[in-house]
Parts: structure tokens; C-alpha cells; sequence
């Protein structure tokens, strides 16, 4: 039957808008975008060159995404699916055998193999002035990962052009989910002849690759679409163009004259107005940013019983809800545990003792006298932070809040910049609890949980040492199931919640905003805009 | 006059080693280690710590680091960044905006200023001189942040007559509104110093002179009186010039130019101890020629100034 033509038409329209209202087109679909336009992303100059093992922030971070496709990538909500990998398995969660889509290609023509990603691994294994270094040693236990280097640090093992295998040193359930982590990136074999050449001008295998006009430092970099990648992540646009600005503020200015289509963070003097400005295009949600501050046991009266008793009436006496409305205009989220809400399996109402992080002003007095029959209390409740991130107001209102509910004395400690304040609590030197932050690396609880608190950690600037949660982490990280996994973490992080190892404040949020030239703009769970997906006329 | 010239730069050459010197010493006494920075809340293996103070010297005692910097400069290379950029490079982008924003700022302070300031002087009392005067006092006790949001709010995104920042590659056009910012604060000063000396100027016997033998007011004012005005409005206009190359950050944040002025803050944020020693002492040389051109001018604006050797 012949179908009539309005019918037709409007039928093409709903699917149409289907496939723009899904921000992507189904993988493996038609070739053409969903529109032409270039994006343009308000960015600055990254700090490392453009190579996946020494890039750690942002503004390289963002570009590598778009540039590369890891083995699995990471949807808005956290969860993850295979990118170039087209498995990645394991009987013992020990030794994973990883294979490849076939027919894969770099932007350059050369072919994606299985040692595309373990040269490329084994070389930023070996090298610890690489900054992501840490990832093959503390962040994922690979067997054979060592600081002294070394030509084939990890056990990796490649069976054949398309399939590898990877022991890790401890049975690890979550180590797919990790694998998205731009880490993890393949390299080609031509990068090996001039790692600093192609810092500069990297060769991906992903939705984009470098444009014509390339990167002119200090105004933009320009990125094309990559007709050779044929992963889920296509490109719906006609490129991206990273315009650099000073500052966030400009940036901002700048969102508002439609001059630039995607913002990834509001300055802070227009997070009380940004909803009304942008209205819909306004973006505010969880990120997976945890923010707390630590007192390392070695500071006086904070140690064994004692310190327990003053971390549960510090915890007690603070009025997060307060904090976080009031100085942060709502861009904050009271924190309910130890990792992130938008971190798969995040569930506070299941966790012993998560009670301490609710304000109540008689139980803190009631616990601080006790520790005071302990021991009684001398001196100034000191917290320390970087007086260049923003932090002084909500500081001073935690101190405040402590002074005024326990009747001692607080006050912050200012550190000129970030550099200062890390060197102390490097050095271990600090007389003073101190503002404390965790990104996610990748959506598992376990990198929120184990770099920090587990004994020895890098990142255990409490010095914190339980048995106990070293046991519930370590059978959580082996276990066969979410759910099951998701018991143990409940239960490490019921121990955290007695010992206070670091008083969880509360979750970041991302804020930021969109032009009106554009659509179908997401955040990632990573707090990033997922770019390939934004759409835009031309 | 040449060898007044070569004497005078000359003396740049202990300005040179003792602005390097004091910068690298200033720098190297900041508290704390650029390495931890990098990592964020993370922290770094002891290992990965010493590998990296290896490959940027930073484990190397003061000395050492200081002689191989000077090393490096005079094989013409300022040093590279942590992330492996090229200082010569960065100075080669950022400084030409910084200049260019400079010049136009002067030049709108020059004009504008230099010429409101004669009208005041010759109509003492008049309009012009009182809306000046209030105008420009206004401008000079604003914060530079206020006055810049505000004109760019006005100007830029609600009267739409500029680009509220500067676009991609600077252009000129983009360059006048945060140009007339800068010229905005220093006006006062070019307008009040105008008018006071236009006004000794005036009652001079060569002015009268020249009125009585009878030239026309249009001979008179811009050679007699403004020309031999213009000393002290010179030396204030080249410090406000020097002021400006050395990167006016506020502003630069704010309109987005991609000048010297950010990149030195930046650099300072990340410890970045070659970028900060170069850029600092380009512009202490910068400074420098700058004034000896200061002086120079002075000869072509009044004869009587000699130059001894």
C-alpha cells in the first residue's frame, strides 16, 4: 500500500527527531552526521603535550577523547560499552583476554593492533616522568608493574593481530570499566620515532582528527571529523574548533553573545544568575567530584579513640545543607558517603553509620566531651587550603560552624597556592587538617575508595591503616557480581564512616551552559560535554 | 648623541643580569614543588616525584640551575615549559597582542586626552572642562574590573558595538574596546597634565610673542603652546605605556586578549620557573628601551635638551 505523503512526511520528521533527541545515531548506521556546523568549545592550552600517558586534565583530556577510541568508552550516565575492543573477558577477574574489532584504522591509514595498545602501554609503563604512570602501578594493579621501568614492564601478552591478553596483580571485577580512561589509548607505530612531533600533532584512531588548520597555539585547535573511525562515538557534527580563553569569565561573556556553543564550567561570580541567563541551556548536574578534608593521625589529640571522638563531633557539628546553598548557590550536594552519586552502585541509605554526616549540634558536644575526658583540648582547630582554588568562603564558614557548635576556637590556614598546601601534605609536615578532593579516573567505586584509604596507598594522606576495610575493599574489588560487590564497598565504607579517615563535605557539581546555535549537548558522568554528539546547522 | 645612545644600553647589560637574577632567586624561593601541582589531589610516588625534578633540574642546587638557564639564553633559547612548549615561542605569540593593545591604549590617550586637555586649557572653566574633569575622575577612582565588565556588558553585549572579547587572532577591531578601557583610567592624568601645562605655556612671553607678531591661533596652539606642552604629558604617557607592555592582566582576562599578561600569571600559578625568568626579563629590557626612547623624544620635542656623553 502506497503510503500518503503527508504521512510519510511527518513520519521522516518523527525519526528525524528520534535520532536528534538520542544525541547519536545508531553505531554502525548511515555515514552522514546529523548536521554540519562546527562546534565551538570554550578550552585553554593544555599543560602536557597531547600524549595519552602525560595528560591529566582537562583541557588535553578532552581533546584526547575526541581524538581516540580506548576498548570501551563511557556513556552520560556512567556505564560502559566496547569501543575498539570487541570483548574483554575473564574467568578469574585475573588474567583478561582482550579482543579487537576487526579492520580498525588510525587516521593516518596504519592499522589498529593488538600492540598498538600494548606498546603503547608498555611504554608508559616504564617511564615515571610520564605523569599517568601511576595508572599501570597504583591506579590498576597490572602484574609487573614496577617504578624501575624497564622494555616490557607489564605482563601483557599478544596472541595475535586482533586479541591480547593482561594479567593483573589482584583479581580486579571492575578492570573493563576502567579501560576507558584515556590511559589506556592506543598508540601508532609512528608516534615510537617522535613521541615530542606528535604531542603536537597526535594521530588518533577515534571520531576526530586533527584539522587542516590544526593547532595554533594560543588562539584555537581545530578538529575534523575521522571518516576511518567507525566505532558508537561518529561524529554528528562538522568538527569541533577548542577555542582557548583566558579565563572563565570571558568564556562566559562570550556564551551569552552566542560566540562561543559549549561552556564547561561557570565563573564563579555568575553561579547565583547562570539558570536565569541561559534558562534551558543551562547545565547543573553531579559530577564525580568528592570533596572532604583530612586530618592525618599524627596531629595532636587525633589519634586512636580520641581522634575518632573529634572526627565524629567535627563531622557532626557542620551544616553541609547550609554550606552548600548558601555559598554555593545549590552547585554543591551534601555528601551522603565516601564516592560520588553519579558513580554506579552509590548507596547511602544501605551504609552503617552514614548518620555522622548529619548536623547535630548536641551529639557533637556530646562527643567532643568525651574526647575532652580523654584528653582535653588545647590550642585552635586549624584547616588548612590553597587560598588560590576559591576556597576561603566555605572554609570559613565550616570553621565557623565548628566554632560556634563546639565552642572551640577555628579558623582556616591559608596556603598561598596549590603547590604549597600539597607540598606539606606530601611532606607530611602539615599541623593541621586539610582540604581534601578526588576526581574519578573512571566510574567504579573502587577509585574512589582504594587510592585513598586503603593501607599504603599513594593518596592516603591520612596515613590511614584499617585491616578491616582493607579486607571488605579488597573482597569487593575480587567479587563476581555488582550486587555482591556492592555489599563490600557498603560495608569498607561502613568502616570509613566510623574511623573518618577524611569528613566527606559534599559532591561537586558541574555547571556550565550551551549556546543557542546548538543541540543535543550532554554532560558525561566525567563532568565533560560529550562533543561528538552536539549537534549544530550550519 | 650615538655614543649617548650606546652608553645608555650599555647599562642595560647589569639591568639584564640583575633582573635575571633576582627573578630566578624570587622564583626559586616560592614555597612548595611545581612536581605535586601537576598530580591534583593525587599524589605522586616518591619515584615518580624524583624522575620528574630530574628531567626539568629542579633537584639541581640553585646555582647550577641558574648558570645552565643563562646558558640556554644565550644560545637564544629561553627555556621550554613543563608542558614542553617553547618560551621563545610563547613570547613570539602573546607579546606582539600585548604591544599592539598597548599602543592603541596610548594612542586613544594621546588624542583624546592631549586634545581635551588644550580645549581646557583655552577655555578655562568652560564646559568642556568641567564635564572632562568630572568624567575622568570617575573613571580614574573605578576599579579597573568594574569599568571593564561594565563597558563590556554595554558595549558589547547589550549595544552590540563591539565583540564583547577579543575573537581568534586579535584583530585591531577587537583590540579598541579593551584599548579604550586601559586609555579610560589613565585619562585623567594625560587630561590634568595637559591642561596645567597648557596653561603655564600659554602666559610664556614667546606665546605672547608669537600672538603679537600677529600668527593665527592655528599656528600658534598646536606649534607654540602644545608642542611645548607636551614634556610632561610624554613622561607620563611612556610610564602608562611601560605599565601596559608589562601585560595589564585584569583587563586582558576580562576581553580575553591573549597578551603577555596572562601568560605571566599562568606561568606563576604553575611555578614555571623558565617561562616566568623570560618573560620577565624581556620585558625589564622592553622597559628599558622603552625609556631610552622616552628620552630621545625628549630632544625632538624641545631643542634646548642636550645629550651628553
Amino acid at each position: 500500500m502506497r503510503i500518503p505523503r503527508i504521512a510519510a512526511l511527518a513520519g521522516g520528521i518523527a525519526v528525524a527527531a528520534a535520532l536528534t533527541l538520542a544525541g547519536c545515531a545508531p553505531s554502525g548506521g548511515s555515514d552522514t552526521p546529523a548536521s554540519t556546523g562546527v562546534v565551538t568549545f570554550a578550552w585553554s592550552e593544555p599543560e602536557n603535550p597531547l600524549i595519552p600517558a602525560n595528560t591529566n586534565e582537562v583541557n588535553g583530556g578532552i581533546v584526547l577523547q575526541n581524538m581516540f577510541a580506548g576498548l570501551v568508552y563511557y556513556k552520560a550516565d556512567g556505564s560502559w560499552d566496547y569501543d575498539a575492543a570487541e570483548s574483554i573477558e575473564s574467568d578469574d577477574n585475573k588474567t583478561w583476554t582482550i579482543k579487537l574489532k576487526a579492520d580498525q584504522t588510525f587516521s593516518d591509514g596504519s592499522p589498529v593492533t593488538s600492540n598498538s595498545f600494548v606498546d603503547a602501554w608498555q611504554w608508559a609503563a616504564a617511564d615515571p616522568t610520564l605523569l599517568n604512570q601511576y595508572y599501570f602501578i597504583d591506579g590498576v594493579a597490572f602484574q609487573g608493574g614496577t617504578y624501575d621501568g624497564g622494555e616490557n614492564t607489564l605482563a601483557l601478552n599478544v596472541v595475535d593481530d586482533t586479541t591480547f591478553t593482561v594479567e593483573l596483580a589482584t583479581p580486579r571485577a571492575d578492570f573493563p570499566s576502567a579501560l576507558g580512561y584515556t590511559v589506556f589509548d592506543p598508540l601508532p607505530k609512528s608516534f615510537f620515532d617522535d613521541p615530542k612531533a606528535f604531542g603536537e600533532n597526535p594521530i588518533g584512531n577515534g571520531p576526530y582528527k586533527f584539522g587542516p588548520d590544526g593547532w595554533q597555539h594560543g588562539t584555537k585547535l581545530s578538529l575534523v571529523p575521522n571518516e576511518a573511525y567507525n566505532g558508537p562515538r561518529k561524529a554528528q557534527n562538522g568538527g569541533i574548533d577548542f577555542m582557548v580563553y583566558a579565563t572563565q569569565e570571558a568564556a562566559y561573556t562570550d556564551l551569552l553573545g552566542d560566540n562561543v556553543d559549549v561552556v564547561e564550567a561557570v565563573p564563579t561570580n555568575a553561579l547565583a544568575t547562570f539558570h536565569d541567563d541561559l534558562g534551558d541551556r543551562a547545565v547543573d548536574q553531579a559530577a564525580a567530584v568528592f570533596q572532604s578534608f583530612t586530618i592525618n593521625e599524627n596531629l595532636p589529640h587525633f589519634s586512636g579513640e580520641e581522634g575518632k571522638l573529634r572526627r565524629a563531633a567535627l563531622s557532626h557539628a557542620i551544616d553541609r545543607k547550609e554550606i552548600t546553598d548558601v555559598i554555593f548557590n545549590g552547585t554543591r550536594t551534601p555528601a551522603r558517603d565516601f564516592t560520588s552519586p553519579v558513580i554506579a552502585g552509590f548507596d547511602p541509605d544501605n551504609i552503617e553509620g552514614s548518620d555522622v554526616l548529619d548536623f547535630d549540634a548536641a551529639k557533637a558536644k556530646d562527643l567532643w566531651a568525651q574526647a575532652d575526658a580523654i584528653s582535653p583540648w588545647t590550642g585552635t582547630f586549624q584547616l588548612a587550603y590553597n587560598a588560590d582554588g576559591g576556597h576561603q568562603e566555605w572554609v570559613d564558614a565550616v570553621c565557623n560552624q565548628i566554632k560556634n557548635t563546639l565552642g572551640i576556637d577555628a579558623a582556616g590556614l591559608p596556603y598561598p597556592d596549590f603547590a604549597g598546601l600539597r607540598t606539606e601534605v606530601n611532606d607530611r609536615t602539615i599541623k593541621a587538617a586539610f582540604r581534601t578532593g578526588w576526581q574519578f579516573d573512571f566510574p567504579s567505586q573502587a577509585n574512589g575508595l582504594g587510592p585513598l584509604y586503603a593501607t599504603g596507598s599513594g593518596s592516603n594522606d591520612a596515613d590511614y591503616s584499617s585491616p578491616e576495610f582493607d579486607k571488605f575493599y579488597d573482597e569487593g574489588l575480587a567479587a563476581q557480581s555488582q550486587e555482591e560487590q556492592g555489599k563490600l564497598f557498603n560495608q569498607a565504607q561502613g568502616v570509613l564512616f566510623q574511623d573518618l579517615p577524611a569528613i566527606p563535605l559534599w559532591y561537586s557539581s558541574v555547571t556550565g551552559g550551551y549556546s543557542t546555535l546548538v543541540d543535543n549537548v550532554k554532560f558525561g558522568w566525567d563532568s565533560w560535554p560529550i562533543l561528538y554528539g552536539v549537534t549544530k546547522a550550519e | 648623541m650615538f655614543w649617548y645612545i650606546v652608553r645608555r644600553l650599555f647599562q642595560g647589560i647589569p639591568v639584564f643580569f640583575g633582573s635575571t637574577f633576582l627573578i630566578y632567586a624570587m622564583v626559586f624561593a616560592m614555597p612548595g614543588n611545581p612536581i605535586l601541582r601537576m598530580f591534583g589531589d593525587r599524589t605522586p610516588s616518591a619515584e615518580q616525584v624524583a624522575a620528574l625534578e630530574d628531567k626539568f633540574n629542579l633537584d639541581q642546587p640553585f646555582f647550577v640551575r641558574y648558570f645552565l638557564y643563562l646558558g640556554d639564553v644565550f644560545q637564544g633559547d629561553l627555556g621550554t615549559t613543563f608542558s614542553g612548549q617553547s618560551v621563545n615561542d610563547i613570547l613570539v605569540r602573546t607579546f606582539p597582542t600585548t604591544l599592539r593593545l598597548a599602543l592603541l591604549a596610548v594612542l586613544i590617550q594621546l588624542i583624546v586626552g592631549v586634545t581635551i586637555g588644550i580645549i581646557s586649557a583655552l577655555r578655562k572653566g568652560g564646559i568642556i572642562d568641567v564635564t572632562a574633569l568630572a568624567i575622568s575622575l570617575v573613571l580614574i577612582s573605578l576599579p579597573v574590573f568594574v569599568f571593564a565588565f561594565v563597558a563590556q556588558y554595554f558595549f558589547g553585549l547589550q549595544l552590540g558595538w563591539f565583540r564583547p572579547t577579543v575573537g581568534p587572532g586579535a584583530p585591531w577591531q577587537d583590540l579598541i574596546l579593551p584599548a579604550i578601557v586601559l586609555a579610560g583610567l589613565n585619562m585623567a592624568y594625560v587630561i590634568r597634565l595637559t591642561r596645567a601645562s597648557a596653561i603655564e605655556t600659554k602666559q610664556m612671553d614667546f606665546v605672547r610673542m608669537a600672538y603679537g607678531k600677529g600668527l593665527p591661533e592655528r599656528r600658534v596652539i598646536p606649534v607654540h603652546i602644545l608642542r611645548n606642552s607636551l614634556i610632561p604629558v610624554t613622561t607620563n604617557l611612556a610610564a602608562d605605556f611601560g605599565i601596559l607592555i608589562v601585560g595589564a592582566t585584569v583587563t586582558e582576562g576580562i576581553f580575553n586578549v591573549p597578551g603577555v599578561g596572562n601568560e605571566l600569571f599562568k606561568a606563576i600559578n604553575r611555578h614555571d620557573t623558565p617561562e616566568i625568568v623570560s618573560i620577565v626579563t624581556i620585558l625589564v629590557i622592553v622597559y628599558v628601551l622603552v625609556n631610552l626612547a622616552i628620552d630621545l623624544l625628549y630632544g625632538v620635542l624641545d631643542p634646548r635638551i642636550r645629550y651628553v656623553k
